[in-house]
């Protein structure tokens, strides 16, 4: 199965990791959120409109443009939440992932349950430093500020890049590719997981999966 | 090629260029407002949302892409720049960054107009929302204001890239191929953000601290090919009402087909580009703070003005080329099911892009066959052509050149950094050649004396243009004469001892005033 798997690398400070991984995350959605589809008769559909926010970082000097969905930033900031609790917890190290991966739904007969075939996987790997005084902190604000704009550059520069897509599926199908729930927005079916690395590297021992998003009726 | 497309399919192309275009320019232009932008989501489609995204349309924006294109679009060797710059309340400009909107030959003949180029044409301006929040002018716009405002340009044809200083970085948004062309967009923009005004070191003569914004013509009155990114609700421009889009017969495609779903063509295209490792400049400041100018000459914002021609700086021209293979496979697609093989092209390593951008001088003459003229605003580093006044459709045209020509020497304009102290105990400014009221001193200084309208005074001995003279430099303080600074660091560990003696010896003292501060 050719999956296409990116990964990207940030390293910042405690307070900064809520807002790095929403960038990034509500970055990548962006490209991959469409609006509502409406089906018509004779198999035609037409899709609604995408608004864009601007929100402004408090720890980072950045700017980073989501879609507006409430419903949707709740449940990333929610995930985020959740992965910065666990590195919280995890220890002084402070290293972790989370991953964003798109599927495609594969309905099975009965008794096996659908399958889910990832065609996008991005992990961004994050490296928690500690900071000693205020004017490290200052220089960490504009420093991270300013990885990030190059992660959006180079997350841009694959999704243009016009690999492969699901089809866009009939009225029947929508639901094996894209996440319908949202009332104005519609990305492709997506969920999101994160791994807490240990002190020794490995990432066996605190292995959480989260299914934030998982329609899987198992 | 235009044979391979239906005649339906090809007016369906050039109407998607066409407003992807004009919404390249809006969500450009938004972006460095200063102000962040935030649209709403609709389930429900309207047909006045291109590409499904919420970009909403400045009908002075669109008049001005509109203006610039004159009808054409943007193809192969014509290209849509957007030109953006910064000017300083002084008159200083300086180019941050040039939009560019091109099409270059490669062509995928096979691609589905009214959805795959339509679908990735909305992708593209998703990239470019999130890329524009990512330069360097983007932290400048947001806190543009009293000291500088950002301004845009929008020009057709060739690009022009010399403005942006030496070391400029190239980000490529991203492509996407059509049957006529490829669509490039991408942006150059500058690192160097230091000011290179040649102007700061032909200012003469210190001036006084008077506020001179009364007695200077507004210099952005003849920024004529220059547009401030500021928006006013329509009513308050004096700009009047601008014809918005042609709703009614431009209406977008938002329907699209799921049937026949047996057979879908996916196709890949993969050019040859090298992009540039992305770098961003590093820590931003803006240097402006750094001139010393405390002056505040200008402190609102622009109204916007209509300017009478387009301009086109037609100096250098920037060839591209590219070699680019074609990748393309044939999904099988089942009805209602998911491929069993998801097509993915194949190839081993990330593609390599190579771009070589050549820049070509030429001179000045050589000109495209358009209408559009240079016109040198008087706030441009780089003068290259002749100005001529009657030409030009400004509000003072009269003045243009002089206006220019006197604000390059007049010090009330560019009045010079006040001179840093060489050493902090020197608190007083090099002000004793006082040059003013009517004197332009170009090369020497010219003394004048001192006489203020109606200061005789008889009560005192002397007037008040003596008076304020010699009280201009007052005397050091003797306890910060130079002089303290040179007892060693030995001394005065010496004269502790004794010191400590005389405050134990005056405890009492001491304490009974602390406790009187209680």
């Amino acid at each position: 199965m050719n999956c296409r798997s990116e990964v990207l690398e940030v390293s910042v400070e405690g307070r900064q990791v809520d807002e790095a991984m929403l960038a990034l995350l509500h970055t990548i959605l962006l490209h991959r959120s469409t609006g509502k589809f409406h089906y018509k008769k004779e198999g035609t559909y037409s899709i609604g409109t995408v608004g864009t926010q601007d929100v402004d970082c408090d720890f980072i000097d950045f700017t980073l443009v989501r879609v507006s969905s409430d419903e949707l930033d709740r449940v990333i900031r929610k995930a985020v939440a959740e992965f910065k609790d666990a590195l919280g917890n995890s220890g002084s190290d402070g290293m972790g992932q989370i991953s964003l991966e798109f599927y495609q739904k594969k309905k099975s007969r009965w008794p096996f349950s659908d399958e889910c075939i990832p065609w996008e996987v991005w992990s961004i790997k994050v490296n928690v430093v500690n900071l000693a005084n205020e004017q490290e902190r200052q220089i960490c604000r504009e420093k991270v500020g300013e990885k990030l704009g190059e992660k959006v550059i180079n997350i841009v520069e694959v999704i243009n890049r016009h690999e492969y897509l699901p089809k866009m599926p009939t009225q029947s199908e929508v639901d094996n590719v894209f996440d319908t729930s949202l009332k104005d927005v519609q990305p492709y079916l997506y969920k999101i997981t994160y791994q807490i690395t240990d002190s020794l590297g490995t990432s066996v021992s605190t292995t959480m999966r989260r299914l934030i998003k998982d329609t899987l009726a198992l | 090629m235009d044979s391979d497309l239906s005649p339906q399919d090809k007016k369906d192309l050039d109407k998607f260029i066409k407003f992807f275009a004009l919404k390249t320019v809006q969500v450009i232009v938004q972006a460095r407002l200063g102000e962040k932008i935030n649209t709403c989501s609709s389930s429900s489609p309207t047909g006045s949302d291109w590409f499904n995204l919420a970009i909403k349309d400045i009908p002075e924006v669109t008049h001005e892409a509109k203006k610039a294109l004159a009808g054409q679009l943007p193809g192969i060797g014509r290209s849509m720049c957007v030109e953006i710059s910064l000017k300083t309340s002084e008159g200083d400009s300086m180019e941050l960054e040039t939009w560019c909107l091109e099409m270059n030959e490669k062509c995928d003949k096979d691609i589905k107009v009214s959805y795959t180029v339509y679908n990735r044409l909305s992708l593209l301006l998703k990239s470019l929302l999130a890329i524009t929040r990512v330069t360097p002018a983007y932290k400048l716009s947001r806190k543009q204001g009293h000291d500088y405002v950002i301004l845009y340009r929008i020009y057709f044809g060739d690009v022009q890239l010399t403005g942006l200083g030496e070391g400029f970085q190239t980000v490529r948004v991203g492509i996407v191929g059509t049957p006529i062309g490829t669509i490039t967009l991408s942006c150059a923009y500058r690192t160097n953000l230091a000011l290179m005004s040649s102007r700061q070191f032909q200012r003469t003569g210190p001036i006084m601290g008077i506020i001179i914004d009364h007695y200077v013509e507004r210099p952005f009155t003849n920024m004529a090919h220059m547009h401030p990114c500021s928006y006013r609700a329509p009513g308050e421009d004096e700009g009047g009402t601008y014809a918005g889009i042609e709703d009614s017969q431009e209406v977008c495609t938002t329907s699209f087909s799921t049937s026949p779903p047996s057979q879908c063509v996916c196709t890949v295209s993969q050019a040859h580009f090298k992009t540039p490792k992305p770098t961003l400049m590093a820590t931003l400041k803006v240097p402006l703070m750094g001139l010393g100018i405390s002056q505040q000459l200008y402190s609102s914002r622009l109204s916007y003005q209509t300017p009478a021609l387009g301009t086109v700086d037609l100096c250098h021209p920037t060839a591209c080329t590219a070699a680019a293979h074609p990748h393309q496979m044939v999904v099988p697609g089942k009805e209602g099911g998911v491929p069993q093989v998801p097509a993915q092209p194949t190839h081993g390593t990330a593609a390599e892009h190579d771009c070589s951008i050549e820049v070509k001088t030429v001179s000045p003459s050589d000109a495209l066959e358009t209408t559009f003229t240079r016109k040198v605003g008087a706030f441009v580093n780089k003068a290259t052509t002749q100005v001529t006044t009657t030409s030009l459709d400004l509000p003072f045209a009269a003045f243009a050149p002089r206006a220019y020509d006197l604000q390059e020497n007049d010090p009330m304009v560019h009045p010079p950094p006040s001179p840093a102290p060489s050493s902090p105990l020197q608190g007083s400014l090099h002000s004793n050649t006082s040059s003013h009221s009517g004197e332009q001193p170009q090369d020497d200084f010219v003394m004048v004396d001192f006489k203020p309208a109606f200061s005789k005074d008889d009560l005192l001995p002397m007037d008040l243009g003596t008076f304020y003279k010699e009280f201009q430099n007052p005397p050091q303080l003797a306890s910060l004469s130079i002089d303290v600074s040179v007892q060693s660091m030995a001394e005065d560990l010496d004269s502790l001892p004794e010191k400590l003696a005389i405050y134990e010896k005056n405890i009492d003292e001491f304490d009974a005033f602390v406790d009187t501060l209680q």
